[in-house]
């Protein structure tokens, strides 16, 4: 199947939309690493002015309040180009269920709008935990729209069902591919987590690693967590430190290290299962190379005593994190037999010559 | 002048009103004695205020800290700042233990009494002033009454865009007196920013949303019975009335729950010293 220059044009916005939303993350990450939330008190209005002609000496050496603008800014930005991709979809997409994915994404972006603005507005740092947390599963939302309009998913979506009913094929394991989903929902509960201890406003809650305060486990008795408190010398109007925002902390901790081993698993059952060429284990290997890159962020976060952008970093690599594990669970549940292939990302060619059997190695039935 | 009237005072200005009213109906032989009387009644109220003045006493005292603070830490952000930056000379450091190198004397201690009578600041009380200085806070640690205006200053130059006044009330009668002002922007050279507080609260914070390094605490009591230790440590609280109270000193960090003693002004004078310990 060739794909028509619009739709290739369509999936190229998908990912122009989901790159935006990547970058938007970042900077509403340097929001919060920046406590530049409050920065701007009103909204929609930016102290009185149209937000989008708030003059630029107001807000350029505006301190936090640059932070603050610049996100709702780029906001309206990635706004407008969900609105277009919504728009593009309706009418050039076939598959109905994408042109209502178009407006779950503009639904989606809308309501993260108007979270963004009420977080301001009624100053409650729970609207600001939502906010967090859609603006991860958004992300998510704008690749997988990316990688539909691909040319290699409606290629495999039209070719390859016949396969798809072979209940002999050591690739339909379930279970092989529940593992991705249940690992990736452990890493969307690790960012709730992370949302909550960021929008706590108390800095950091532990300032060492590996071990918390000298020990495995801290103490959390009033007493120690008074200590704690008067031994502290913050640069930022942080809130004092509760025994919750420690415990919260370990948590964090524990369920990284979790991440770590599940997607390492992953990653090895992969290699085991298809080889290391396959698609799969390739891409599970990138999966497991973000989450040790985003072990080692969060030592440098506790390290650096929370700098604004290694924080910020940490946000991003586990959205892309977040992102990386859904699409592979999305394409191990849909195509388990296309991402065993050493062929997976060349083009339908590679369809007609599995369907031959003579392309590769054809995993032995079990 | 003690703002209190006792209940002797009390009752010798009733009685001089009584008379007042009375003797316009007596006949001149009545109002002669009643002159007579309310010369003696109005003397009698001026010795009662005199003994009330005298009774009142000072508590004086010095709060001491024990021990080896965390060092301070550079406010690099502010330093890194293209505009805050240029309005301090040199490098800017954090001061939550401001302690005397001769006394060991701790500054910054809010000492209060307990055990006395509720009561809100009058009209007459003059306010206290925040201000807003070299994109910091000045004074860092405040203590008003209830009732009691706090007028916040901006006095930066107007390089400064803004400050955003953001206030972080505990107490629910204060989270609700400026639940639709929490965080108020404030131009250079604006109109000063003006509050009440109707409930005592330990060390309400006040940050600038704008520059995330500016904070000062605000302690509000709810009484006039309170001081804040000077850069020696010392601290005078004026006309307590003549009675046993509790004394309690508090510093944010090294005593956030305060340090509790006796003190008994019915002699005269007192003097408590406080010694905060930090490990």
């Amino acid at each position: 199947m060739n794909q028509s220059p619009n739709n290739r044009w369509l999936h190229r916005f998908a990912i122009l939309t989901a790159l935006a939303t990547l970058a938007l993350i970042c900077i509403g990450g340097l929001v919060t690493s920046h406590e530049a939330g409050m920065s701007v008190p009103d909204w929609p209005t930016s102290y009185g002015y149209n937000m989008f002609f708030f003059p630029l000496s107001k807000w350029w050496h505006g301190g936090n309040i640059f932070y603050e603008h610049s996100h709702r800014l780029f906001a309206s930005g990635v706004g407008f180009l969900t609105t277009i991709l919504m728009v593009w979809l309706w009418i050039k997409e076939p598959r109905r269920w994408m042109r209502w994915l178009g407006v779950a994404a503009f639904l989606a972006v809308v309501l993260q709008g108007v979270l963004g603005g009420l977080r301001v507005i009624l100053f409650k740092n729970q609207i600001g935990i939502f906010h967090a947390t859609l603006a991860q599963l958004f992300f998510v939302l704008t690749c997988s729209i990316a990688l539909f309009t691909s040319r290699w998913w409606k290629v495999r979506e039209e070719e390859i069902p016949a396969v798809a009913d072979a209940k002999n094929s050591a690739v339909t394991d379930r279970r092989y591919s529940r593992m991705f989903v249940w690992t990736t929902v452990l890493i969307l509960f690790q960012l709730i987590l992370g949302a909550t201890m960021r929008h706590q406003h108390a800095g950091l809650s532990i300032h060492d690693f590996p071990l918390a305060y000298g020990k495995l486990w801290p103490a959390t008795d009033p007493a120690s967590v008074a200590h704690y408190n008067e031994q502290r010398v913050e640069i930022t109007s942080y809130n004092p430190i509760t025994a919750f925002q420690i415990q919260l902390q370990m948590v964090h901790r524990l369920v990284a290290l979790l991440i770590l081993c599940g997607v390492a698993f992953c990653a090895w059952r992969s290699w085991r299962k298809f080889s290391w060429r396959s698609p799969l284990a390739k891409l599970s290997a990138f999966w497991l190379g973000l989450i040790l890159c985003q072990v080692a962020l969060g030592a440098a976060t506790v390290l650096s005593d929370k700098a604004a952008d290694i924080a910020t970093a940490h946000v991003l690599v586990g959205a892309l994190s977040l992102a990386t594990g859904a699409l592979i669970s999305i394409i191990a549940v849909r195509f388990p037999e296309a991402v065993a292939s050493t062929a997976i990302l060349k083009t339908a060619e590679s369809v007609d010559l599995m369907r031959a059997g003579s392309a590769g190695k054809m995993p032995a039935a079990r | 002048m003690s703002r209190r009237e006792s209940g002797g005072v009390k009752t010798l200005a009733n009685l001089l009103r009584w008379d007042v009213a009375g003797g316009s109906f007596l006949p001149d032989f009545y109002r002669t004695k009643s002159m007579k009387l309310s010369f003696a009644l109005l003397t009698a109220i001026g010795l009662a205020g005199l003994a009330q003045f005298s009774s009142a006493a000072d508590i004086t005292g010095t709060v001491t800290l024990n021990g080896t603070p965390p060092p301070e830490r550079e406010i690099t952000p502010l330093e890194a700042d293209p505009i805050c930056g240029k309005l301090n000379n040199g490098k800017v450091f954090t001061e939550f233990f401001r302690v005397n190198k001769d006394n060991k004397g701790l500054a910054d201690v809010v000492v209060e009494l307990k055990g006395v009578k509720a009561e809100n600041a009058s009209d007459s009380t003059p306010p206290a002033v925040l201000d807003q200085k070299g994109c910091l806070y000045t004074p860092q640690i405040l203590a008003i009454q209830t009732g009691q205006k706090l007028i916040v200053k901006n006095s930066d130059p107007a390089t400064v865009p803004m400050h955003n006044v953001h206030v972080n009330p505990t107490a629910p009668e204060n989270k609700e007196a400026y639940s639709t002002k929490i965080s108020q922007p404030q131009m250079s050279g604006g109109a000063d920013l003006t509050y009440t507080f109707p409930a005592p609260e330990n060390f309400m914070k006040f940050n600038c949303d704008v520059h995330p390094w500016m904070f000062a605490w605000v302690t509000v009591v709810d009484n006039p019975y309170f001081a804040v230790t000077d850069e020696n440590g010392k601290y005078t609280i004026k006309n307590v009335p003549a009675g046993k109270y509790k004394i309690v000193a508090y510093h944010r960090k090294a005593a956030p729950n305060g340090v509790e003693k006796d003190v008994d002004v019915s002699g005269g004078n007192a003097t408590v010293d406080f010694t905060i310990d930090v490990k």
